[in-house]
């Protein structure tokens, strides 16, 4: 009790941060865990990359050159359950910790003890997850959706990917609940509900969507654990189980997933494109409502994603209609964002260059999702690389390109310094062409019939993925610059950015000084009408 | 130690987090050694399992110490109800995976097995002569031949026992509320002891159908529906009973005021919550 009093004492004092390891290791300072969360976050992106890079290389041309098929089932296995885990969602979770107390004027996280706890649970899965490249047998290879019965042949490592998942599992529903007290309970007293800031109304929806489906992907691997060592018979028809249950209740968890993995990056967008356009968000409410729908349409669209694995035809019915309908508070978004530049006075900063790719790039993964959802249709797409092109254009120049604008935009408010501009443009050129070069010929190949997750294919298909290894070995490098641009600014290099860092940006993180100091809002502030777009 | 009365209350550096990351990291390499039949492992997984649980303790012990200290306002208060009020509802949807896993079974995969929907050939083909009704060990009989657990014996005794230990926290709620203390120790140590019975009454369930029913975790999808479902409810009745025993000797060492009890709520949520899980375990895997 005594030291928690004397602890009380020092925070009042504003003590900085520890010195050495300790800082990072017993921190509760959410800009200290975000900028764990973003380091940890793009580590884990080029590693992921570099495994995409083993599948590219593999598929440059047609027979097995590199490595041999097992290994290459790993390498996608590996490459998704990274990325998506590790690298995409940390990465909004780390853009979360550090702007939403910036943004709704908290002094930190509602629980900082916790945050922490979320993170550093983070390594430990990534660890063990990735041991499993030098076990007996091999890393997982059976695809990040686990189906069983492949899941359950694979060797050593599947107790590994089991609870890698329900660490991954822990650290997401803590990391959520965090974010969605630190919303609901920690606001600047005048920051009502409808003046939040669309990043931190995404990400609450997020939280919430995180929360509800996180638990259930628990469920379904402790089911595949059982069934490996314990015995039972949830997905063995000779039980009276049935395999394809787990993929309802995988997608039952993996359709709310793809939202959770968008609707920050919707967030950031929305964020940046008003900023640039120097122009209030067109339709902030609507927003808001285009956001929930979408995720009350994520939790009754899950079997899309089987057509092909056997369900009645109403059911078919029903989940193609319902996706379908995702299309309308997803095309609101769209519009929206363009009525926000409709006679703006716009600039393209590289944020903004990145947001604008978002907008159009996403827009084409999403007009490919509605061909997917096509259930008659489906039947002709599904396992295909037109599926590979679908995700990963809403993944890469959607999910990805809405961390990095997000990145460019608030870097300058966390390190104090500018990027470089012309070094972020040409990562910002190079880039979208490159994404475009090696994703868009996955359409032609999967339309013609080019499966996924071989790692050989018919000489027919020859150029264009030749075309796609160049393209996905450009934006590898690529990305090597971004590492350098952010270095340089981390290291405190280039310009000195003001406290506005923009031309009268909108939101609370604008009215701290530049590095935000290590407290911020240790009293609430005042949010004035100029500091909304209200 | 009414200072930071205005102020939410940031906690500065904690090892616990840390501590509890490297007690995860045990825990789970031990039991993934252990799973793959190296014996070793089952020691890793002991110490990770202590290491965590160190952890809890030292990590309560130093909340407790703030909040009896007075580092807590009412928007602290507010987080931590919050951060309870989610969590359990994550639990609630761990539990309605396992639910669902029940419902596709006995709804779809076992009835399709037995040909329903246009599945007449699967059945005829595979699984010839197998009639898809609930309760099933499948079309392969699956672990032999087993007795359905009947719901009015022991599962009604002990739907009983929850039923009257939600009522008797409410009471001990209600007197810690008015200040009764005297009250408040006896109806929160019958709730406790009440969950201990229920937990033992189970493991008798358990006893008895492994030993005499021949119904098993590896009873085909009934067994594995049961025992994952009631096995769950039972692991959160325990820690429930547990949290509860932590609460009864706080209040015995004077903690808890009429107005500010988080954690004796906190608790009860939870207790109510196990109860309702509970409440549907009856009705589903028991009962129809």
């Amino acid at each position: 009790m005594t030291s928690a009093v004397i602890d009380a004492h020092l925070s009042e004092e504003h003590h900085g941060p520890a010195k050495g390891i300790r800082r990072w290791l017993y921190t509760t300072n959410h800009k200290d865990i975000g900028s764990m969360y973003l380091v940890f976050s793009l580590v884990m992106f080029l590693v992921g990359g570099s495994m995409a890079l083993v599948i590219r290389s593999e598929l440059f041309t047609p027979g097995l050159q590199f490595v041999d098929p097992a290994f290459f089932n790993q390498m996608t296995t590996m490459h998704a359950l990274i990325m998506v885990f590790g690298a995409v969602m940390p990465a909004f979770v780390g853009l979360a910790n550090w702007m939403v107390p910036l943004m709704i004027g908290a002094p930190d996280m509602a629980l900082p003890r916790m945050n922490n706890w979320s993170f550093w649970i983070l390594p430990v899965a990534f660890g063990m997850l990735g041991s499993t490249l030098f076990m007996d047998g091999g890393a997982p290879a059976s695809g990040w959706t686990m189906y069983p019965p492949l899941v359950l042949q694979t060797g050593d490592a599947f107790p590994f990917l089991i609870f890698s998942v329900h660490l991954m599992g822990l650290s997401s529903i803590m990391g959520a609940i965090n974010v969605i007290v630190t919303i609901i309970n920690m606001r600047a007293p005048d920051m009502t509900l409808l003046k939040m800031p669309m990043f931190v109304w995404t990400w609450l929806i997020t939280a919430y969507l995180l929360i509800a489906v996180m638990p259930v992907l628990a469920g379904a691997v402790t089911m595949l654990l059982t069934d490996q060592f314990f015995g039972t018979s949830f997905f063995l028809a000779a039980g009276g189980g049935d395999p394809v249950m787990f993929q309802h209740i995988f997608w039952f968890f993996g359709h709310p997933e793809v939202y959770i993995m968008i609707l920050p990056a919707f967030g950031v967008v929305s964020e940046i494109i008003p900023t640039f356009s120097r122009k209030p968000l067109f339709g902030h409410d609507s927003m808001v409502y285009a956001a929930s729908s979408i995720a009350f349409l994520s939790f009754i669209v899950w079997a899309h994603h089987m057509f092909t694995t056997g369900m009645p035809l109403t059911g078919q019915l029903f989940f193609m209609f319902a996706t379908m309908l995702i299309a309308v508070p997803t095309g609101v978004k769209v519009f929206n964002w363009v009525g926000t530049m409709w006679r703006g006075a716009m600039t393209f900063e590289t944020p903004m260059l990145f947001a604008l790719a978002f907008v159009v790039l996403f827009t084409i993964g999403g007009f490919s999702g509605l061909m997917l959802a096509i259930a008659p249709a489906d039947i002709q797409y599904h396992d295909s690389y037109f599926v590979v092109a679908h995700f990963h254009y809403v993944l890469v120049p959607g999910a990805v390109f809405g961390i990095m604008a997000g990145v460019y935009y608030w870097m300058p408010k966390w390190t104090g310094r500018m990027y470089d501009e012309r070094l972020g443009q040409i990562h910002f050129w190079l880039s979208t062409i490159f994404v475009n070069l090696t994703f868009f010929p996955m359409h032609f190949v999967g339309l013609a019939g080019m499966p996924r997750r071989i790692p050989d294919y018919s000489t027919q298909f020859a150029d264009f993925n030749s075309v796609a290894s160049i393209g996905a070995i450009g934006y590898g490098v690529s990305q090597l610059l971004f590492v350098y641009i952010v270095v340089k600014c981390v290291r405190r290099q280039g310009e000195t950015a003001t406290d506005m860092v923009w031309d009268h940006p909108k939101g609370l993180e604008w009215t701290v000084p530049s590095p935000a100091p290590y407290h911020t809002f240790d009293t609430p502030p005042r949010v004035t009408e100029g500091a909304t777009f209200h | 130690m009414t200072h930071a009365e205005n102020r939410y209350y940031v906690p500065h550096d904690s090892h616990w987090p840390a501590v509890g990351a490297v007690g995860l990291l045990f825990l789970m390499v031990g039991v993934s050694f252990w799973l793959n039949g190296s014996s070793p492992g089952f020691w890793v997984m002991l110490a990770g399992l202590a290491v965590v649980v160190f952890m809890v303790a030292g990590w309560f012990h130093d909340v407790i110490g703030e909040s009896v200290g007075g580092m807590y306002n009412q928007q602290v208060d507010m987080s931590f109800r919050m951060g309870m009020f989610w969590f359990i509802f994550s639990e609630v949807m761990f539990f309605a995976a396992f639910f669902g896993a029940l419902f596709y079974a006995r709804n779809m995969a076992v009835p399709w097995l037995g040909g329903e929907s246009n599945n007449f050939f699967t059945n005829l083909l595979l699984w010839e002569g197998y009639e898809g009704s609930w309760p099933s060990n499948g079309p392969g009989n699956v672990g032999g031949e087993y007795e359905v657990m009947a719901p009015f014996g022991l599962p009604l005794i002990n739907t009983a026992i929850l039923l009257t230990s939600s009522i008797t926290v409410t009471i001990a709620h209600h007197a810690l509320q008015h200040g009764k203390r005297g009250l408040l120790y006896v109806f929160l140590a019958a709730t406790f002891l009440l969950g201990y019975v229920f937990v033992f009454l189970q493991a008798e369930e358990y006893i008895h159908a492994y030993q005499e029913m021949n119904l098993k975790l590896t009873s085909g999808i009934y067994g594995s529906t049961f025992f994952m479902l009631t096995g769950f409810h039972g692991l959160h009745v325990t820690v429930g009973a547990i949290m509860l025993t932590v609460i009864w000797l706080r209040a015995i060492r004077g903690h808890f005021s009429p107005r500010q009890h988080f954690a004796f709520e906190a608790a009860a949520w939870y207790w109510h919550f196990v109860d309702v899980v509970w409440m549907g375990l009856y009705v589903f895997v028991y009962w129809m």
